[in-house]
């Protein structure tokens, strides 16, 4: 009776929270929000950073998922520990980190310095300066899930794999790979979730520049700090209604293995 | 043939010390014991899949003890036959050819002699979640001598199956190592399935294998 009652009261909340912001907006308000060519632009940068960090995640998670799940190996405690610092640091701080990273002078060498007038790829106040904020979330919550993913797949397969002529990598792509695609998708749609909802980090790390580093959760702090309550309400309907897509998907699909 | 030269094993805390067998081509070996003595342990460390503390491991003469199980050309049916969820019947068998760059009608030609030998012709294209006990058995054992190893190991491979099915795999692995003369290390704790297919047995207790 208490657990149910306590329940209630969180679900009613969110019940409530959402309800108060549909309230707040009209059809004509959200119409008028999307509309404008900051919003779209920030839209888009979101829909691309978001889907940039998580394909890079992915391409971390995946293997760094299947290390940790299958060997024992020196300083693998170390691995484990590091991976969820970007899940228990706070955002702003990994944002600093990251500024600082790139702006820290080594003997008077300095990476930024390095990646602009060198490669000609300059990172802080940009794009890519979002996708790295959002990368470096997304990927720690993608690993956790892909390890969750390997712990569940037999590892038997693969050991048998190994006796008829497979390399470890040929018995990792051709036998854990294929059985693991559900938590691949489980993990792709965990960190595009997380990169959708980062906001502290981008917000040091790359700005808040309207029409260039601008993603929707910035579009809210931009549109609040101007007064703009019916575009940021707007918004964040948007983004409330991409959330929803984006857990009924991971519902959908489950964390496991196939079976 | 295989031969194990005072290997010994570290599992935890688990330990084999100074094991030594010697199975001559073409033999078939039965090793028994009871549960949790090391006898999976064992097939695990000639196939390569554990680490062995000392000693030496020789296949046809030659010291696999360093190579990698990939390189050993064993066949192996694990107790739980670890058949692969993603592939169906047909590659399982193919597997092995595949991996080692057969050419296709080698492998169509393979795949079709083991399916009639193992009796699975009907059921080539079916996906693994939806074969029998003893059908799965059928196509663990395909797999594993597919590539015409010289030695089989084969881990309880029986126990999980009703009499009659076990008495017909019995039958089919009498004749499909007969057949190819392949070497090989069974574990059961059956006495009738020891007693009929045996050529030679093992008896491992408190860390002391014992020829009977």
């Amino acid at each position: 009776m208490i657990m149910g009652g306590l329940s209630s009261c969180f679900l009613l909340l969110i019940i409530l929270m959402l309800a108060a912001d549909l309230m707040f907006t009209s059809f004509d308000d959200f119409k008028a929000a999307l509309l404008k060519p900051e919003i779209q632009a920030a839209f888009r940068l979101t829909l691309l950073s978001c889907s940039a960090a998580t394909i890079l995640a992915l391409w971390v998670a995946v293997p760094l998922g299947y290390l940790l799940s299958r060997y024992q190996f020196f300083g693998r405690t170390v691995v484990d520990t590091l991976v969820d610092i970007p899940i228990v640091l706070p955002p702003l701080v990994l944002g600093l980190s990251l500024l600082i990273l790139f702006h820290i002078s080594i003997g008077g060498w300095e990476l930024e310095d390095f990646l602009r007038n060198r490669v000609g790829f300059p990172v802080t106040y940009r794009w890519p300066a979002v996708v790295l904020a959002q990368f470096g979330v997304a990927t720690a919550f993608a690993v956790r899930t892909m390890r969750v993913t390997f712990d569940q797949i037999d590892p038997r397969a693969e050991d048998v794999a190994r006796t008829l002529g497979c390399s470890r990598g040929q018995a990792f792509l051709l036998i854990a790979l294929p059985q693991a695609w559900r938590g691949i998708l489980a993990s792709a749609t965990v960190a595009w979730a997380r990169a959708l909802g980062e906001f502290g980090p981008i917000l040091v790390f790359a700005g808040a520049t309207r029409m260039r580093t601008e993603v929707l959760s910035t579009t809210v702090f931009l549109e609040l700090s101007v007064g703009e309550l019916d575009a940021a309400v707007a918004v964040s309907l948007l983004m409330v209604a991409m959330a929803v897509v984006v857990l009924l998907l991971l519902r959908a699909l489950g964390t496991g293995p196939s079976s | 043939m295989i031969e194990l030269l005072d290997v010994s094993i570290q599992a935890g805390a688990f330990s084999l010390k100074n094991v030594s067998l010697s199975i001559p081509k073409g033999e078939y070996a039965v090793l028994m014991g009871r549960t949790g003595f090391g006898k999976t342990t064992i097939l695990e460390a000639i196939c390569g899949l554990r680490a062995i503390v000392s000693g030496q491991i020789l296949i046809d003469g030659i010291d696999v003890t360093q190579k990698a199980p990939a390189d050993r050309l064993i066949g192996y049916v694990p107790q739980d036959l670890a058949l692969f969820p993603n592939l169906d019947v047909r590659s399982h068998l193919e597997f092995a050819l595949r991996i080692r760059k057969q050419s296709r009608a080698l492998i169509a030609e393979r795949v079709n002699e083991l399916a009639k030998i193992l009796g699975i012709v009907h059921l080539i294209d079916r996906s693994i979640d939806k074969l029998s006990g003893g059908e799965s058995q059928r196509v663990a054992l395909g797999r594993a001598i597919s590539f015409r190893p010289s030695v089989l190991l084969l881990d309880e491979p029986l126990s999980a199956l009703d009499e009659t099915t076990r008495n017909q795999m019995q039958e089919l692995l009498r004749q499909v190592t007969r057949a190819s003369q392949v070497t090989t290390l069974h574990i059961t704790h059956n006495e009738d399935e020891a007693i009929a297919l045996a050529d030679r047995r093992f008896h491992l207790e408190d860390g002391q294998l014992t020829r009977r």
